[in-house]
């Protein structure tokens, strides 16, 4: 943006005739636009006429890409995803604020807190150390077992205790690599004017910090979004469930594909906003 | 006469590089001090010392016939009479410069901004900032976050004010305004420490010099005489490299 606002003012200087240098410039961004555009159109092209030609495209076009029954099951998808969304909107608050305090124990220092530290320490190792899907099982189909009445053996609620588990151990690392980038010398400052460990870490440090992680955080979050989808092993009727009912309906797959993209439809425009504030954050560093 | 601040045989090291090594120096009330000496020859720890930033090693720190150097003591009490300002400003950059400041009286005073909106507009006004009250750190100049930095330290009411190499990172043009206001302090009647490179400044308005070499006061006394007949060959040659 900034360089065609300069080239506009330098234009004007110019007063209609470019100099050498801005002709030599034009001619090399047109050559290489013309060589993108060929590139992208001979690529595509292959892709169009070289994968129909595979001796089972017929098949797997009839059992992927069928467009009666994506159009006949697309609606129920939809439908479905609302399970996802909620889901996502419950746990990632919970995963927030467990997070937080997560990383907050393992920063303790007093000595008698020394056990929250511990526990800080083995909570982000184990549930690092797992996989989500693993953790899901355990505690979806563990805990109920136990015979709770109801609603205590809703899969729902410990699906998400089992996503707020791993994932509350990721957000706390962020977090913490988030305190640790905060330069001593904010620390000095506060305490040099008196303020308490606490006050220092909740009024100059953590704004700081949380500020700085944002961008992984919504990284971690865009995860999150997909292994909801990883509850449906243990009974909630959400979206990739709901694809395999309709797989099984109609004898074919592709409910999958409408499934894939309902989910690029959320996590592309949100993994582009988590790059430009990640990016808009290196530049104001630099 | 009793000193406001005394450092006895101040002692204090990093792993095994020893910054001082047995410092004894006096701070009279309403006094200004300026320690000078080349990069590296102890006067930032020293200053960092003296308001309990880092712990000394050996020796004692007398502030108004107590000693606040004793292992164990709570070091907030101290750091709320002696006010630090830093050369790199150390300014909260999620904050205006009005919360920069109110922040710690606001905690520790436990004052609402209400209580300390008067009081604090006065100081930004009385160092020419009155209408920059309401910015963050990252829209003002260098020199104005110096001076926010300062009314931030001055906002806690300490009996001393330390200053490390507060003008180092100015612009030339910058460095005026800055050393303006501690004019405006010395007229006040402020116990001031600096570690400074302004030798003219310290020329001009401190009471007493000392040159630091390799962790010790090699040399002090009024700057007319430590400026005009130092008596130490290190003294001399660091002033023939800086005068």
């Amino acid at each position: 943006m900034e360089e065609t606002s300069l080239q506009k003012d330098s234009v004007e200087h110019s007063a209609a005739t470019p100099t050498r240098r801005e002709v030599y410039e034009a001619e090399v961004r047109r050559r290489s636009n013309r060589i993108a555009l060929i590139s992208v159109v001979s690529v595509t092209l292959a892709i169009f006429v070289l994968v129909p030609l595979a001796p089972g495209w017929e098949a797997v076009q009839r059992s992927f890409f069928n467009g009666r029954v994506f159009a006949e099951t697309f609606p129920g998808l939809l439908e479905a995803f609302l399970m996802n969304v909620m889901i996502f909107a419950w746990s990632a608050p919970l995963i927030a604020i467990t997070g937080l305090v997560i990383a907050l124990c393992r920063d303790t220092r007093a000595p008698a807190l020394f056990p929250l530290r511990l526990f800080g320490i083995a909570y982000t190792d184990i549930f690092r150390g797992l996989p989500v899907v693993l953790v899901i099982y355990i505690i979806g189909f563990g805990v109920p077992g136990l015979g709770l009445p109801r609603p205590w053996n809703s899969p729902y609620i410990w699906g998400t205790l089992a996503l707020v588990l791993v994932y509350s151990a990721y957000v706390a690392e962020v977090i913490r690599s988030g305190i640790d980038s905060i330069h001593q010398s904010q620390r000095s400052a506060a305490a040099s004017l008196g303020l308490s460990d606490q006050d220092t870490m909740r009024y100059v440090v953590l704004p700081q910090a949380i500020r700085n992680v944002v961008p992984a955080n919504m990284n971690l979050f865009i995860a999150l979004q997909k292994d909801v989808a990883l509850l449906s092993f243990i009974g909630p009727v959400e979206i990739f469930r709901q694809a395999g009912v309709y797989k099984s309906l109609y004898a074919n797959f592709t409910p999958y594909v409408g499934a894939a993209l309902i989910f690029l439809a959320l996590t592309i425009p949100a993994t582009r906003y988590a790059d430009y504030l990640m990016n808009k954050q290196n530049r104001a560093r630099t | 006469m009793t000193a406001k601040l005394s450092l006895r045989m101040v002692r204090k090291r990093f792993d095994d590089h020893e910054v001082c090594k047995g410092i004894d120096l006096d701070v009279a009330e309403g006094e200004m001090v300026c320690l000078i000496g080349a990069s590296g020859s102890g006067k930032s720890t020293l200053l960092r010392c003296m308001n309990l930033l880092e712990p000394i090693d050996d020796g004692e720190i007398w502030l108004d016939g107590k000693d606040i150097s004793e292992p164990g003591l709570d070091p907030q009490p101290v750091r709320q009479q002696i006010g630090i300002v830093f050369q790199s400003y150390n300014l909260f950059p999620h904050m205006t410069a009005a919360e920069n400041v109110m922040l710690a009286p606001r905690r520790v005073h436990g004052l609402s901004r209400e209580d300390l909106r008067p009081k604090v507009t006065q100081l930004f006004t009385r160092f020419g900032l009155g209408d920059r009250m309401e910015h963050y750190p990252d829209q003002l100049s260098g020199g104005q976050q110096q001076r926010v930095a300062i009314i931030r330290a001055l906002a806690m009411e300490p009996q001393i004010m330390l200053f490390d190499e507060i003008t180092s990172a100015l612009d030339p043009e910058l460095v005026g305004e800055v050393l303006d206001v501690l004019r405006d302090l010395r007229k006040q009647g402020m116990t001031m420490v600096l570690a400074t490179h302004e030798m003219g400044f310290a020329r001009e308005l401190a009471n007493k010099v000392c040159f630091l070499d390799a962790g010790r006061i090699l040399e002090q006394g009024p700057p007319e005489v430590l400026f005009s007949q130092p008596r130490e060959p290190r003294t001399k040659a660091f002033l023939s490299r800086v005068l």
